[in-house]
Parts: structure tokens; C-alpha cells; sequence
């Protein structure tokens, strides 16, 4: 069966400097992820480990450098078309970190969806998008939807227009949900009700999503797949719970060390870790974890580790592969 | 070094008996605004013993921030305090003149403000912003400057070299450090800090976590500490107080807080978080928003978001009840009830 949405070998570097550096930042290297559909994916890793260049190249934000992204089983590289441009935004639409800057201060809330509908739905109607428009308002748990979507956003609290975003990304009929970082500027206490928004639209939907975060624990809550990405790498990847259960590279391990977890007594571990992200500005060769590894043997330097593809959980590290 | 065992000296410790370095008394801040005053904080006691880590927690829009402030003696109009006193080592800082408290500020008691990151000045090195505050608060000498500002970096980890480097030249894990070591350049009494690790990864976040504990072990001052993320302080500070709506609604010692917490609010938010270990089980989170505090709800102020409330918590607003060695502003907690 063809995946939802797969990349190959895909890889992002911006140039640093003035017009004469030879800089190169390496955002994403080598990226291979598959997307099936009804699938959550989650992908957790630090700040500046690629994560949300990998949402911003499979959005078509940026061009990849190199690499190709196939949805569907068709390169994005053939779809020239402004149809068929479109058509994949509507398909694979974002949500964005910041519910506070993503709404237009100056409309209702209706608009932004409203719009959206226009846009990607033009079969529609306009009574038919304000009657589409209140379905996917309730269906993301906002009641009453008929007032909501006249408020304003600054009349809705920041878990209300986090919703809004899912609302909008879920009027569009979409087949996957790039949600990058959704709930990491919401407060605790109202993560999990748009963690569960996400579980919902993928049991009543059939929506995929790719769930960008570094809180591993909230990836835990609601993805299928976990893949663990370090300095543009993708380092781990795996079904959640095997992870979870028998983490195999070192950064996922220090990683999951370091969730504070007020259950269970503190953990070993991490305690002299300076949690200093790695150099991706022209990096050298080998694996970019070696110098934080406490497992890091000669060959680390050198040659870097490659995922093995293996059926369901690979790790990018040659102590793991060696104990294999 | 991803499994070297944390020291003993990192748990939580019984905090000395004696005065307290801080013992804030009633404590009511008010916003001034049209009509009624918007009371973001409401009656607060609160003591911190020498060497003793206090974790504040709550929603936002609870005034655990603003309360920082009323301790700091930093609210700017419309915000005033207007009740209690806030008294550092016995002398009440509320009715102090501002030259009077500059005698005290950064030496007796500092603060490490909320998104630290970009709390530094971006355009002057590190070293001078350290010189800055030195200068502002002591007469020293430029080798003893720079002798200090050495030490104190140091002693967060952060190689001195980068004295002479720009805050845009640290990464944020250091930027935060950065940020801590300015606030020990007099070695306070106390530190206040306002969500210092809440722009890090969890890899960083505990990293600093820890380094501040040893670093109090070390130096000895006490730390108040105040965040949303409940699970974060769990195993670092010794005593707990959850704030709802600008009132204190459970306060104790954070394992048993921890363990059993008593009032429904402080359960709520300890249910709201996923376990990475465990079975997968769905949670629900605190349904509902914190009150508009220029119209504070009748009776307890939590009843509306409570799973466990009663027909009387929408008329009877609870008090601070003893339960154990926490309390609890909660009417299943009331003694009546208790004997009953």
C-alpha cells in the first residue's frame, strides 16, 4: 500500500553569512518518514533539531535542498499547477505554536474559516461554509459554534483559538495535519483537552497528523509513531510504546530522563549534561551526538550513523546496531 | 555521564527551624481599574525558612506573578499592594523607602525574571551587564569586578571566556545561566524566580533544575520558585503552595502534596499531565478557565471547574483548613465536616 505521505532522503540547508560565506546550516539531513493514513505520528527533539523545518518543507513553506516528498505516491516536485498546489494545501494544511498570532486580531473567527472554505472548497455555497463552518467548530468541542465564530479572537481564551486553528486546518477536508508545536504555549491544565481534540479527529476523521513537540510525554499521550530527531538527523523511530519501552539510541534515553515525572522518584541521569545543542553549521562527519554520548566509541567520529530501516524500530547509532 | 547517579545532597531537606527569611503576612495586591479593583492576589501567608526552595504553582491568571512582585517590591501602577506585609529577615519591605530597599535589592534578595532568554541586554556584553549591576549596588574595584563576575559564572558552569561574548552568542540553556550567575553576584538570601526554565527543552530545563539545587546547597539562600509546570518542581522544592484565583488553596510539603494532594484544584492539575511510564490512559485536564478576578465568583472560587463540588461551595466561600501537615482551602476540609 502506497503511504500517505513519504519523504526520501529529504534534506534542507540555509546559507549563514553574507553573500561570500561558504556557511552552511544543515537543518535537516537525509530525512526518510512515512505518514500511513488515520495515523498519528509524533516527532520530538529539541529546540533547533529540525523539526519544524521538516513541517515548514512538507507545507511547502521552504524547497527542499535536496530529497523528494511524495503524497500519495506523486513527487510535490510534478505538481506544478496552481490546482494542484492548491489542492495538496487543502490536503495538508498547518497549525501553527502561537494561537495568539495565528488568528487575524481584526475579523471573527468565521472569517479566517469562512475564507478557507472559499478558497479550497469552492463547490460550496455560502450557506453551505457558514453550515461547514459550524460543523468543524463543534466537532473540535467549541459550543456554541454559532456564537463563537462571530467572537473576535481576543474574546476566546488560548485553548479556544488553539481549537480555531484545528477548526480551520479541519474545514479544508484534510487528509493529514501538520500541527507544530500545538499545545507547547497553552497552559498545562488545558493541554490535554487539545491533545484529545487530536485523538478525536483522527477516530471521527480519519485524519492523520504529524505532531511536532518536545514534550515526549504528550507525544506519548496520543501518537501511534514516534520519531526522536537530533541535529537534523532522525535518530530513533519507532512504534510509541517500543520506544518507549527499549529507547536504543543514547540522545533518546537522555531524553527520556530528563521528563520530569511527579509519580516516580527522580530518575538517574542527565545530571552533568549541559544540554548544548550540537553544531549543524557545516557539521563534521560522524554522529553529531558523540560529544554529549556517553557510549561514543572511535568510530562515532567519523562515520555517521545511519538509520537501519528496519521493519518497525531503527536507531542512527553504531553502539546500538553493534549490540543488535 | 547519562547515568552517573544524582547526588544525595539534590533531595528535598527538612528546612531549618529558626525566623524565616521571608514571611509575607496577609499579602493583597489590587489592580486599580474602573469600578471595583481587580484583586489579583488575595491574603497570602507564606514563609521561607533559610535554604528552603518554596515551588509556586497554578494556572496563568492565578497572580503567582504578580505575588512576585508584591514580594520584590516591584509592582508599578495600576498594581499596588493594599494589605499584609512582606517581612525579609523581620524588616517589613512594604513600608520601606525605595532608598531604604536599595540597600537591600540584588545584595539580601534578587530576582531571576520569566523568559530569561531575552531578559539580557542585547547589545552589551555579558561582563558589562554583570559591572552594571555590581557597580549599581556595591563599590568595587575593576579587578574585583572581574574577579566576581568570573566566580559566579563559573559556578553556573559557564566557562568565564564568555564574559566578553553577547547574549546572542549563548545558547538559551546558557543565556538562562547566564542570567542565574547575575543574580548571585552578591550571594542573596534569597532568589525569586519567575519561570526561569520555561522557554527550555526538557534536557536543559532539568539540567538547570538540578545545577540550582546544588547551587543552594552550596551557597545556602532560599529560592521561590514559580512556574505552571507542576511536575517540574516535584522532586526539587521542599515546600508546595498551589494558587487559584490570587488565593493560596493548598499549601504543605511538596512530597505529600505530591502523594495525596487535597484539594481538588491541586489534583486536577497533577491529573493533567501525561506519564511517560505506565499504562496509556485518557485524561480530561480541568474543564473551564480560571475567573475573571474583577468579578471573583461567590462562595469557593473553584466550584465551577470542580469535579467534587457540593450545592454549599457556590455559597460558602471555604477558608484555609488544616488537613495533616498541609492546608487546604477546600469544605471537605472543614473541621466541622471532619468530626462529623
Amino acid at each position: 500500500m502506497t503511504p500517505l505521505l513519504q519523504t526520501r532522503k529529504l534534506t534542507k540547508h540555509f546559507k549563514v553569512g553574507g553573500n561570500f560565506s561558504r556557511r552552511t546550516l544543515h537543518a535537516v539531513d537525509d530525512v526518510d518518514i512515512t505518514i500511513d493514513a488515520n495515523e498519528i505520528v509524533a516527532l520530538v527533539g529539541e529546540s533547533g533539531s529540525g523539526k519544524s523545518t521538516i513541517a515548514r518543507l512538507l507545507a511547502r513553506v521552504y524547497k527542499p535542498t535536496s530529497g523528494e516528498i511524495l503524497y500519495q505516491g506523486k513527487s510535490l516536485q510534478s505538481m506544478r499547477s496552481r490546482r494542484q498546489s492548491q489542492t495538496y494545501r487543502g490536503d495538508v494544511p498547518m497549525v501553527f505554536q502561537d494561537p495568539f498570532s495565528s488568528l487575524n486580531p481584526a475579523y471573527p473567527v468565521a472569517h479566517g474559516i469562512m475564507r478557507g472554505l472559499a478558497l479550497h472548497r469552492p463547490d460550496l455555497d455560502r450557506g453551505q461554509r457558514r453550515r461547514e463552518a459550524v460543523r468543524v467548530v463543534e466537532t473540535v468541542g467549541l459550543k456554541p459554534a454559532a456564537q463563537i465564530l462571530d467572537r473576535y479572537p481576543y474574546e476566546l481564551s488560548g485553548g479556544q483559538r488553539q481549537r480555531i486553528g484545528f477548526a480551520q486546518a479541519l474545514a479544508y477536508r484534510p487528509t493529514l495535519i501538520l500541527a507544530d508545536e500545538p499545545v507547547s504555549m497553552l497552559d498545562v491544565s488545558i493541554r490535554i483537552g487539545l491533545l484529545n481534540v487530536m485523538a478525536d479527529l483522527r477516530e471521527q476523521e480519519g485524519v492523520s497528523f504529524l505532531y511536532i513537540t518536545h514534550d515526549i510525554a504528550s507525544a506519548r499521550y496520543v501518537s501511534d509513531r514516534l520519531m526522536v530527531m537530533y541535529a537534523g538527523h532522525i535518530v530513533e523511530s519507532g512504534p510509541t510504546e517500543a520506544v518507549l519501552a527499549a529507547p536504543r539510541h543514547p540522545y533518546t534515553q537522555l531524553l527520556l530522563s530528563a521528563v520530569p515525572d511527579p509519580r516516580a522518584p527522580l530518575a538517574v541521569g542527565a545530571g552533568t549534561d549541559k544540554g548544548e545543542p550540537p553544531r549543524v553549521i557545516n557539521p563534521e562527519p560522524g554522529c553529531r551526538f558523540r560529544r554529549r554520548c556517553p557510549l561514543a566509541v572511535e568510530v562515532c567520529a567519523t562515520v555517521t550513523p545511519l538509520s537501519e530501516l528496519g521493519p518497525a524500530h531503527s536507531a542512527a547509532c553504531h553502539v546500538a546496531a553493534a549490540q543488535l | 555521564m547519562a547515568n552517573a547517579p544524582v547526588p544525595e545532597i539534590l533531595f528535598p531537606q527538612r528546612p531549618a527551624p529558626g525566623i524565616p527569611v521571608l514571611d509575607v503576612r496577609d499579602l493583597t495586591v489590587e489592580y486599580a481599574a474602573d469600578g471595583p479593583g481587580v484583586r489579583a492576589v488575595d491574603g497570602v501567608n507564606l514563609s521561607v525558612h533559610k535554604g528552603e526552595f518554596v515551588g509556586v504553582v497554578g494556572e496563568s491568571g492565578c497572580g503567582k506573578s504578580t505575588m512576585l512582585f508584591a514580594i520584590a517590591q516591584l509592582l508599578s501602577p495600576p498594581a499596588s499592594i493594599t494589605g499584609g506585609s512582606v517581612l525579609f529577615n523581620g524588616r517589613n519591605l512594604v513600608t520601606m523607602t525605595a532608598r531604604q530597599l536599595n540597600v537591600l535589592r540584588w545584595r539580601d534578595y534578587s530576582v531571576v525574571m520569566q523568559s530569561a532568554m531575552n531578559a539580557l541586554n542585547p547589545v552589551t556584553s555579558i561582563a558589562a551587564q554583570f559591572r552594571d549591576a555590581l557597580q549599581a549596588h556595591g563599590n568595587f574595584s575593576r579587578s574585583q569586578i572581574a574577579q566576581r563576575s568570573a566566580e559566579v559564572l563559573t559556578l553556573v558552569g559557564i566557562d568565564p571566556v564568555h564574559l566578553a561574548s553577547y547574549p546572542h552568542q549563548l545558547s538559551g540553556g546558557m543565556r538562562q545561566r547566564a542570567m542565574i550567575a547575575m543574580a548571585l553576584l552578591f550571594t542573596p538570601e534569597l532568589v525569586i524566580m519567575d519561570e526561569p526554565t520555561s522557554a527550555l527543552d526538557v534536557v536543559a530545563q532539568r539540567s538547570l533544575m538540578i545545577q540550582i539545587r546544588e547551587l543552594q546547597q552550596q551557597l545556602g539562600f532560599a529560592v521561590v520558585f514559580v512556574t505552571h509546570d507542576m511536575s517540574l518542581v516535584s522532586h526539587f522544592s521542599d515546600q508546595l503552595l498551589v494558587m487559584y484565583a490570587g488565593q493560596v488553596v493548598e499549601i504543605g510539603p511538596t512530597r505529600t502534596v505530591f502523594d495525596s494532594p487535597a484539594h481538588p484544584y491541586s489534583r486536577g492539575l497533577l491529573d493533567a499531565f501525561p506519564s511517560i511510564r505506565g499504562k496509556r490512559v485518557r485524561l480530561t485536564g480541568i474543564p473551564g478557565s480560571p475567573p475573571d478576578l474583577g468579578r471573583p465568583p461567590q462562595g469557593c472560587r473553584f466550584h465551577a471547574r470542580c469535579p467534587v463540588a457540593m450545592d454549599e461551595c457556590a455559597s460558602q466561600e471555604p477558608a484555609l483548613y488544616p488537613v495533616g501537615a498541609v492546608g487546604s482551602r477546600c469544605l471537605l476540609h472543614r473541621p466541622a465536616q471532619v468530626k462529623a
